[in-house]
């Protein structure tokens, strides 16, 4: 990525969304650590967390953006790579429980314990060494979706049909890790982590950085698509989504193309699962269900999608609303709130608040440009007409 | 002693000679007998079956069940003995008259394991005889069931009378299991034995071969022969029993995604919350089955049968008015009218939370779709039968709609050009409103027979709506037979694997399947064959 293309791919939004993550990432773990306790600009440890969380569904929901903004990848199981990029980090994080179990084994995590295990399953081999969890973290959704995407895009499996299968996907894995012999801790899932890295999960010192890290995180997940997408590649990609069969004819190997993007895409969604595990503390096949997966995807309709600012927007705007509602009186209306959003914004704002706010803004400019061409021509001076 | 006294004792002892004469059994063997159930011992309660067995007396039999079921009284005091029958009257079951109550002191005669057999065995010869098919039938069959010794003179003397074919067969059958077990029983009665229970070849008469203990070494060997055919004709059996669960599965399949067939290949539009109209149908028998159970408990039976229609109005308005007010404005764009019917099937969901509260509601078999009957050695039963033919009957009608009525001439035009058939003057908006109506409809006619097999509650549709995606991805799109093949092929290939793989492996194994199968066929099973190119 050279500096040129940086700054190319950076347009006025994207600065500031980048300014005001990075201000989050800095202040808000700042704020909690350094400023006494109850003071009025000291951000509580529970918000952090929460803000955390909010922080990797945005970047689940960048994820998305990428294949269906810029696309036309409609996927209904991004919520699976989320999901398996977890687990991998809830595995690392069990293995660091150690002795310190119910059961007290060095090796077994408890419920493996629980369940009869005599030893460890191959799988879990490697997953007491941080890297080699991170590594598993990028590998493991992205060779699925390599994998499931080579096999979908080389048949011309598009629209709806994608949109079901990777709906089928999701759903059996959440069969499959309901299952207590499939070896990740059937429907309880992974918890009762103790540390990471050696810092304990639950002290705020941990919790400030994990929010600081997934900023971090955001703010390359955002460069990243957003270099994917100004490029040569991203114009192609737009290509593939706008008209597909016209630019197989064209010449391009759309299915490389989507692969690849396909890839990327779920290689972030895997690492937003991994910082959301320790934040939340628990990983479990629900994560999985089909639900998630569909919720994400309006979260960047909502926000605006091919627009990623969007995406990453709408992500925190629906969350935050979803815990405002959840938790108060309006708890049952939560849902048809929720409903109502995914009819209204597709019927009336398909553009998302950032697409219908962009849009507005560039009439803006055009009317005054007119008004200043037409103003200019009444003085009798002919000037050149402002592009865009 | 005064002479009138003697006199007195006289009258009294003639009297009395009277009365034996005219009750010939009375204070006989049989009401000996009788009185010893009220010695709370087992062994002579035991005493006591085999004489009221073999009295040959016509309260044997009420007297022997009565005993099996716990309803035989007996007072320790008194030595009296009685019988309650299921109606509540009791009578006295030495002399067989009614009595107005059974004292309190009496209490039902104990039983024991070995006396249950004696009990089966008593009312197995009891009842072999009788002159109702039916009974003698299954007196042969519990015979069959307890191979007591005791029963093979009865069994035989039954044989020799029998005309009905089935009941002789099981008497054969009963004997066959008598002789097996009989330690006397000469090697050649043996045989022939292990021979019939070969013929009959289920799980019961591959019971009695594995365990009947010692014997000869020519009968040990034919019983393994035995054992080896009667497994694999089991195997056939379990075989045929998987299809059947599976045509059954298949139909539930094929009801839950006959209507999104509909939608999607006329309209192409996927419509998430087709289960949710499912589910509206469910409701709408539940609360016609309230309604009915409130004010005309009567027309229980006819509940389904009102509710099929109502369930059909009810969805398709619902689905009218879904199509009018949302799915119109996002024709051309799959993929929003995707999420916006995954967003409406979020609020029906909740709308019907509210309405009638997350938990199941009960909703009741009538009295024509309980139970079951035997064919071979499967059972089948009767609402899963009545589900296959009636979704059978919906396909058949709507295949016949299509095919027929104008409307459906008019859906098949625009779902195979659609703008070719507005230049003929179809009025296609009209056409997407009916066939999503049509849709709805069939959709909450699944709901009424779903309703009968599975939980209404308010996730009801939730459970069916991939599976139903599945189906009709897998059968091809604009194809009513193609839903109809893939309904069937994913029933039964998920019965056949479940045994194997069990249930939650043999459905990932088929997703994993269908999304293989999808590289293969992007189009389904049946593809619409044609010129359209994609979008």
């Amino acid at each position: 990525m050279t500096p040129h293309m940086l700054t190319r791919s950076l347009d006025r939004s994207a600065t500031i969304f980048l300014a005001v993550v990075a201000a989050c990432g800095i202040l808000i773990p700042l704020s909690n650590l350094l400023l006494p306790a109850g003071s009025f600009l000291q951000v509580p440890t529970y918000l952090v967390a929460l803000w955390g969380k909010y922080v990797c569904y945005a970047i689940l929901a960048l994820a998305i953006d990428l294949i269906w903004g810029y696309c036309g990848i409609l996927s209904l199981g991004h919520g699976a790579f989320f999901a398996l990029g977890g687990y991998a980090m809830g595995m690392y994080l069990m293995r660091q429980i150690g002795s310190r179990g119910v059961y007290g084994n060095p090796v077994l995590p408890d419920f493996m314990v629980f369940l009869n295990y005599s030893k460890l399953p191959w799988y879990w081999y490697g997953f007491d060494m941080f890297w080699f969890a991170a590594l598993m973290v990028l590998v493991v959704p992205g060779l699925l979706a390599f994998c499931f995407g080579w096999l979908a895009f080389r048949s011309r499996v598009t629209g709806v049909y994608l949109s079901i299968i990777t709906q089928a996907m999701t759903y059996a894995l959440l069969l499959a890790f309901f299952r207590n012999d499939f070896g990740f801790g059937g429907n309880n899932g992974l918890t009762d982590f103790k540390d990471i890295l050696g810092f304990n999960v639950q002290a705020e010192g941990t919790r400030a950085a994990l929010f600081a890290l997934s900023c971090l995180a955001l703010i390359l997940g955002f460069l990243i698509c957003r270099s994917i997408v100004s490029s040569k590649l991203g114009k192609v990609l737009i290509a593939v989504r706008d008209a597909e069969s016209r630019t197989r004819f064209l010449g391009y190997r759309v299915e490389s193309y989507k692969l690849f993007v396909f890839t990327v895409s779920a290689c972030m969604a895997g690492v937003a699962g991994a910082l959301y595990v320790p934040q939340v503390g628990i990983i479990n096949p629900s994560e999985f269900a089909p639900g998630n997966s569909i919720e994400a995807v309006i979260w960047v309709a909502v926000g605006g999608r091919g627009t990623l600012v969007g995406a990453a927007l709408g992500a925190i705007v629906v969350n935050y609303a979803k815990t405002f509602f959840t938790s108060g009186v309006l708890a049952p209306y939560w849902l048809f709130m929720l409903g109502a959003l995914f009819i209204l914004v597709t019927l009336l704002l398909p553009k998302g608040i950032v697409g219908t706010f962009n849009a507005w803004w560039d009439s803006l400019k055009e009317k005054r440009a007119a008004a200043s061409v037409s103003a200019a021509a009444e003085d009798g001076v002919t000037q050149p007409k402002m592009a865009e | 002693m005064p002479a009138h006294l003697s006199a007195r004792l006289c009258a009294l002892a003639l009297s009395l000679l009277l009365i034996a004469f005219a009750l010939p059994a009375f204070a006989g063997p049989f009401e000996d007998g009788v009185a010893k159930f009220a010695n709370d011992d087992f062994s002579d309660t035991e005493e006591a079956i085999g004489v009221v067995a073999s009295s040959g007396n016509k309260l044997a039999f009420p007297i022997i069940s009565a005993l099996q079921d716990g309803r035989l009284m007996a007072d320790p005091d008194s030595k009296k003995v009685y019988v309650t029958g299921t109606d509540g009257k009791s009578i006295d079951a030495a002399t067989g008259e009614a009595v107005a109550s059974v004292p309190d002191s009496a209490s039902a005669v104990r039983l024991n394991n070995r006396l249950r057999r004696s009990v089966d065995a008593a009312l197995g010869s009891l009842t072999l005889q009788s002159p109702d098919v039916g009974t003698r039938l299954q007196a042969a069959q519990s015979v069959f069931k307890s191979h007591e010794e005791t029963a093979l003179e009865a069994v035989d003397a039954a044989l020799a009378k029998e005309t009905n074919r089935s009941v002789k067969a099981a008497l054969g059958d009963a004997r066959a299991a008598i002789l097996l077990f009989k330690s006397d029983a000469t090697e050649v009665e043996k045989l022939e034995a292990v021979a019939t229970l070969k013929a009959r070849g289920d799980q019961e008469a591959m019971a009695l071969l594995t365990g009947m203990g010692d014997q000869p070494a020519s009968v040990t060997k034919a019983a393994a022969s035995a054992i080896s055919s009667i497994q694999s004709s089991l195997a056939v059996w379990s075989g045929v029993q998987n299809a059947w669960y599976g045509l059954s599965l298949g139909s539930v399949l094929l009801l839950a995604a006959i209507g999104l067939a509909i939608t999607f290949g006329v309209m192409g539009v996927i419509n998430m919350a087709h289960g949710e109209m499912v589910m509206i149908g469910a409701y709408t028998t539940f609360v016609v089955q309230e309604v009915i159970r409130t004010r005309y408990p009567a027309l229980f039976d006819y509940s389904l049968l009102i509710a099929v229609p109502l369930a059909f109005l009810v969805a398709g308005a619902i689905g009218v008015l879904i199509e009018r007010s949302i799915i119109r404005f996002l024709y051309g764009r799959p993929l929003e009218t995707l999420l916006a019917t995954w967003g409406l099937s979020l609020v029906l969901q909740q709308a019907v939370r509210t309405m009638f509260g997350p938990t199941n509601r009960e909703v009741g078999n009538p009295s024509w779709m309980s139970g079951a009957f035997e064919l071979g050695q499967i059972t089948i039963t009767y609402n899963r039968l009545w589900i296959l033919v009636f979704t059978l009957a919906v396909f058949a009608i709507l295949l016949a709609m299509l095919r027929y009525t104008a409307l459906g001439l008019e859906m098949r035009a625009v779902t195979q050009n659609r703008r070719m058939a507005a230049s003929m003057g179809i009025a296609t908006s009209r056409v997407d409103a009916l066939t999503f109506g049509l849709g709805s409809g069939i959709a909450g006619i699944a709901g009424v027979a779903l309703s009968q097999i599975d939980n209404v509650s308010p996730n009801l549709g939730q459970s069916y709506i991939i599976d139903s995606f599945m189906v009709v991805v897998f059968g091809g799109v604009g194809n009513l037979w193609g839903t109809l093949v893939g309904a069937f092929t994913l029933g039964i290939a998920n019965k056949f694997l479940e045994p194997v793989a069990g249930a939650v492996l043999g459905k990932i194994a088929i997703l994993v399947l269908i999304i293989l199968f999808i590289q293969k066929r992007p189009r389904g099973l049946f593809a619409l064959k044609g010129r359209a190119v994609e979008a």
